[in-house]
Formats: structure tokens, C-alpha cells, sequence
């Protein structure tokens, strides 16, 4: 009797093991969609990688052409540019100093405001506090680029020209102020992660030492966060570089090589929409320039993408 | 032997208490700062556009006039645009998402994918304009239309969508798909039918979000070359258009020249920033009704 269960068992998973393998040999639309999915959903997953490849060889092959044209040491030293008219000279410098200079000018207003608001919402603020302030300053990071551009022009230049009077219609300093509260969320919600999980037991270590509130943070939290901190700050710099209707609506497109922050002054990203807005023609060496200058912002705010990259993953303490 | 001098403690107590009290007002005024910036931005912007947002205005066709101008055609330039980007957005996005988490073997291919995403992110606006002008406009001929537009857009908003579904596709447990395969599921069939109805609300969230960030972006599309006064309403994919925030760009650079059209930047504005606030309060209502917790 046992015997016959045994074997009858036996069958049974034959049974089950054949029809398994019948079943895989089938060539129904189930298997075939099973086999075909994961070809079709990596396909679809390089597209990805595609956008990258296509971003670096449209800008490298035009670049190429620009630079057979413009050499490239006149073009990274040249303090002149004039894209039209007869004797064009196309230096990048002033699109440079103009970028540089309203990072700096943003980063002025972001990293400070940005990690003091941090600190507040990490360290100070109670757990009700925080989730009331987080989302309004959400907000604030979710409002169009081309709004904070209205902003500076209509109301920011405006008012500071009550304050400065050489200050032109069109400047660097406005847009480059505006770009800095609009950083702001960016940096402080960053930065509060990072704050966020550092372990309160070391907070409770420094506290049962006698330090107060501020010293715990100043001395504990913040070196211990410090990696996530100062990628947000790169970060920061990188979406400052990259930010374009502000500074294309506020500063003005003049394109002289100078450090006067009442100035109008272009940056890399509104010269190209300038030169893009007025339908420069294919071919041209214009504009070919527009693809020599967004190559050098891409290489830009690449190079600060891996920086953060790196910091927050070379510098980062484990707990 | 004392390791303490308790008199030194107590003369400096009072000097680090002030301190500390006066950091953490500092820090509260920074943090009230940029509140006091949202307050002063919204209310400049309502206020300038007191007057001038009517249906007239959402009506109207663009026009030189300030008195006659309207928004019919950003809207609809706006909408249309949607009707690329929201398909082959979601399409790009959560097929990448599935690949990444169900599919892909740990490795070289999936970690250069999951980089190339990170630093896609990172990308400029303008510079996906370029890529835009170069292959869409230019290459393949489309002309600065609809299509063209919505692709470029796809390729910008991509990488929110990849990481939002991804998110949602990490937060389906484990025994979901074990109870699948258990009941003689295959791999497609399980992701088919119990992982993506799962994560489908974090996944529509993501979308939600991407479109939003689609409509209020401005500089890839003037590179592509939306002109500055068009008339006619967009009527397909392979239609010119404009949108609402390169009407604004233009309304906002010309009001040095007619004073009115500060006004109706704004009052396009405050009708962007209305779009914006509903397409997030439905993302944020989506993410706290059905998103199930495991």
C-alpha cells in the first residue's frame, strides 16, 4: 500500500515537472511576452542613456566646427564678444565672469539663509513647527523660474535702486539675489536631511556634557553632517550656474567684461537664448558659438555634479 | 583635584544662554525669511494682475493690445504640449523603473543607468533645449512644433518620473510578489498585475509632479523657437505654439516698452501659478489617500 502511494506520488510530480516543461516549450503569446519583455524594457531604459550621448555629441561635433573656426585660446581668453557684424570676436570671458558672478551673488544669499534655516528646522523647530514651515517652503522651491524673472525685474530692481542709485535698469545684482532665495529651499531641505540623521545620541552625549542647544549643533550636528551639508552647497552652485530666465530677463544681454555688479552683465546660459530667441542661422559661426558656450556650462555643471557626488559619498560617516 | 572650575562655569553660563537665545531667533528669521519672500512675490504678482484677469483674457487670442490680448493660445499651447509629454513621459519613466527594479541584474548596466539618470537631473534646462533645437527641430525637421517641444520636454522632466516610480515600485513588499509567483505567476505577469497596480499611486504622483515641472519651464522652449507673437491657435502635434511661461517671458521683457504688459504677465502668471497649485494639491491628495503603507 505504502508502495503504491510512493510510486503514485512520484507520477504526480512527473507529471508536474513535464507539463513545466511542456509549458516553457509552448509558444504561446505568455511566453513570448515573457521573453520579450525584459529586451523591450532595457530598450526603453538606455533611452535614457541615449539623451546623455546625444546631449555630449551635438555639442562636441558643433564645437568642433565652432573652434575651426574661432581658435579656442582666443576663444577662453578673449574678454570681447561681439557675435554680429562684420568683425564678430568671440571671447567668452564676459559670459563667464557674468555666470560666476551671480553664483557667487546667489550663493551669498542661499548657503547662509539656506543652512540657518536648516539648523532651525532640524534642530530648533518642534516636530509640528516642522511640518508646518517644510511644505511652505516647498513652495517656494516649486514656483517657475520665469516668476522669479518677473520678480527681479518688476519689484527686486526696482526697490534696491532706492538704495543704489547707479544701479541700472538691467544688473547683475538683482537676478543674482533672486537666483539666491530660490536656492534656498534646495540648500536648507539638503542640508536638514543631512542634519536629520545624524544619531541623537550624540546630540544627548554633548547635551549631558553641559553644552547648550547652539553648541551642540555648531560642535556636533553640523561637523557630523558636514558631507550631506557641503553637497548641498555644490549643488547649490550647480543650479545656480545652470539657472537661465532670471538672469535672462533681469541682467540684460551686454556682453562687457567687467566686475560692477550695478551692471547689466550675460551669462553663459542667456546668451544662449539670446542668440537661439533671434533664429541664428544654421551654419553660421554664431551659431556654432552657441553650442562652444553650452558645452563649456554642460562641463560646468557636470564637473560640480560629480563634485557633490563625491563628497557625499567619499566624506560620508556611517553611524 | 577638580575637573570642573565651577566659577568659571557659572561666570560664562550666562554669556553662551544669551547666545544661544540669540542664534535661535537668528535662525528663526532666516527660516521666516523666505516665507516673507513667497508672501511678498505672491501678493506683488495678485496684486499687479488685479483687474486684468477675466474670462475675456483666458478667452481671448493673443494680441497686441494689451486691452484685447488673451491667453487662449498658451493654454492651449500648454495643453497640447501635455498631450505628448504625459504619455511618452510615463511611458520612458516607468518603463526605465520597472527595467531598474525588477528586471536589471546588480551590476555595471544597471548602476551606469541609475548614474546617467542622476546626472541627467543635474543637466541645465538649456542645455536640453540645445539637444532639442539640434535633433528634433533641426535632424529629424520637425520645425518648432508641438512634438518636438513635448519630446524635449519628456527627456527634461524624465529623470523625476524615473526616480518617483522607482520609489514606488521599491515600496511594494516582498511577499506581494512571492504570493504572486507562489499561485504560478510569471515574472511579467507578477509586475503586470500585482507590483504596478501597487505602486501605480506613488507612480502618478511622480507624473503629476514631472508635468508640473514641464508647464512652468520656460528656457528649453525658447530655444527651440516658440515665436514671440503668434496668432493661431495650435490645432494638432504638428502645429506651432507658445505656452504660458514663454508668454510671460516675452510680456515680461516688453513692459519696458508698453507699461500694461507687466499686467499681463502677471495676471498670466497668477493663472500658471493657479494650474500649478491644483496639479500639486491633486499629486499631494493622490500620495496621502492611496498610497497603501506596508
Amino acid at each position: 500500500m505504502e508502495g503504491v502511494l510512493k510510486l503514485q506520488n512520484t507520477k504526480t510530480n512527473l507529471n508536474i515537472r513535464d507539463l513545466i516543461e511542456e509549458k516553457k516549450k509552448s509558444k504561446s503569446v505568455g511566453n513570448l511576452t515573457e521573453k520579450f519583455i525584459p529586451g523591450f524594457l532595457f530598450t526603453i531604459a538606455v533611452i535614457s542613456i541615449l539623451t546623455t550621448i546625444g546631449i555630449m555629441l551635438t555639442l562636441l561635433t558643433e564645437t568642433i566646427m565652432f573652434f575651426k573656426e574661432v581658435p579656442i585660446l582666443d576663444f577662453f581668453t578673449g574678454t570681447n564678444l561681439k557675435p554680429l557684424g562684420a568683425e564678430a570676436t568671440f571671447g567668452i570671458l564676459p559670459l563667464l565672469t557674468g555666470t560666476i558672478i551671480s553664483t557667487i551673488i546667489a550663493m551669498f544669499v542661499a548657503i547662509p539663509i539656506g543652512l540657518m534655516t536648516a539648523i532651525f528646522l532640524s534642530e530648533y523647530a518642534s516636530e509640528k513647527l516642522r511640518k508646518t514651515l517644510k511644505p511652505l517652503l516647498e513652495i517656494l522651491a516649486g514656483i517657475p523660474t520665469i516668476v522669479y524673472g518677473f520678480f527681479a525685474f518688476t519689484f527686486v530692481t526696482p526697490l534696491l535702486r532706492n538704495f543704489i542709485p547707479g544701479l541700472e535698469p538691467t544688473n547683475i545684482l538683482s537676478p543674482g539675489l533672486v537666483m539666491g532665495i530660490m536656492i534656498i529651499p534646495m540648500v536648507a531641505s539638503l542640508s536638514e536631511d543631512a542634519m536629520s540623521s545624524v544619531p541623537n545620541s550624540m546630540r544627548e552625549g554633548a547635551m549631558a556634557l553641559g553644552a547648550t542647544k547652539l553648541e551642540v549643533t555648531w560642535k556636533v550636528v553640523v561637523p557630523a553632517a558636514i558631507s550631506g551639508i557641503l553637497a548641498s552647497f555644490v549643488l547649490g552652485i550647480s543650479r545656480a550656474i545652470g539657472e537661465t530666465m532670471i538672469v535672462t530677463i533681469a541682467s540684460g544681454s551686454s556682453k562687457n567684461f567687467t566686475f560692477d555688479i550695478t551692471q547689466s552683465m550675460q551669462t553663459m546660459t542667456a546668451y544662449i537664448v539670446e542668440v537661439t530667441g533671434g533664429e541664428a542661422p544654421a551654419g553660421s559661426t554664431l551659431y556654432y558659438s552657441l553650442y562652444a558656450v553650452a558645452m563649456t556650462l554642460f562641463v560646468f555643471t557636470l564637473v560640480m555634479n560629480l563634485i557633490a557626488q563625491y563628497i557625499s559619498r567619499k566624506v560620508r560617516e556611517e553611524y | 583635584m577638580k575637573y570642573v572650575d565651577v566659577t568659571q562655569v557659572q561666570k560664562n553660563m550666562g554669556k553662551r544662554l544669551f547666545t544661544n537665545t540669540l542664534a535661535k531667533a537668528l535662525f528663526l528669521m532666516a527660516t521666516l525669511f523666505g516665507l516673507l519672500v513667497l508672501v511678498i512675490l505672491i501678493y506683488r504678482v495678485v496684486s499687479q494682475s488685479m483687474g486684468w484677469v477675466d474670462l475675456n483674457f483666458i478667452t481671448n487670442k493673443l494680441s497686441t493690445d494689451p486691452e484685447r490680448a488673451g491667453i487662449m493660445g498658451a493654454i492651449m499651447g500648454t495643453l497640447w504640449l501635455m498631450v505628448v509629454v504625459a504619455p511618452v513621459t510615463m511611458f520612458l519613466g516607468v518603463g526605465t523603473a520597472i527595467y531598474l527594479e525588477e528586471y536589471a541584474k546588480k551590476g555595471r548596466i544597471q548602476s551606469l543607468i541609475q548614474t546617467n539618470i542622476a546626472n541627467l537631473a543635474g543637466v541645465p534646462s538649456v542645455v536640453f533645449g540645445i539637444l532639442g533645437l539640434t535633433v528634433f527641430v533641426r535632424t529629424m525637421d520637425l520645425g518648432s512644433v508641438v512634438l518636438a517641444g513635448g519630446l524635449t520636454m519628456s527627456l527634461l522632466v524624465l529623470p523625476v518620473v524615473v526616480v518617483a516610480s522607482q520609489e514606488a515600485i521599491r515600496a511594494v513588499p516582498r511577499f506581494l510578489r512571492e504570493a504572486s509567483y507562489g499561485m504560478g505567476a510569471t515574472k511579467w505577469q507578477t509586475t503586470k498585475n500585482v507590483v504596478l497596480p501597487t505602486a501605480i499611486p506613488g507612480i502618478l504622483t511622480g507624473v503629476i509632479l514631472a508635468l508640473s515641472r514641464a508647464i512652468g519651464e520656460t528656457a528649453p522652449l525658447i530655444v527651440i523657437g516658440i515665436p514671440a507673437l503668434l496668432i493661431p491657435l495650435p490645432d494638432g502635434v504638428l502645429d506651432k505654439f507658445t505656452i504660458l511661461p514663454v508668454q510671460i517671458y516675452y510680456w515680461t521683457i516688453d513692459s519696458s516698452l508698453v507699461a500694461e504688459y507687466a499686467n499681463l504677465a502677471a495676471a498670466t502668471i497668477v493663472i500658471l501659478l493657479l494650474v500649478l497649485f491644483v496639479m500639486n494639491s491633486i499629486a499631494i491628495v493622490i500620495r496621502n489617500k492611496f498610497q497603501k503603507r506596508f
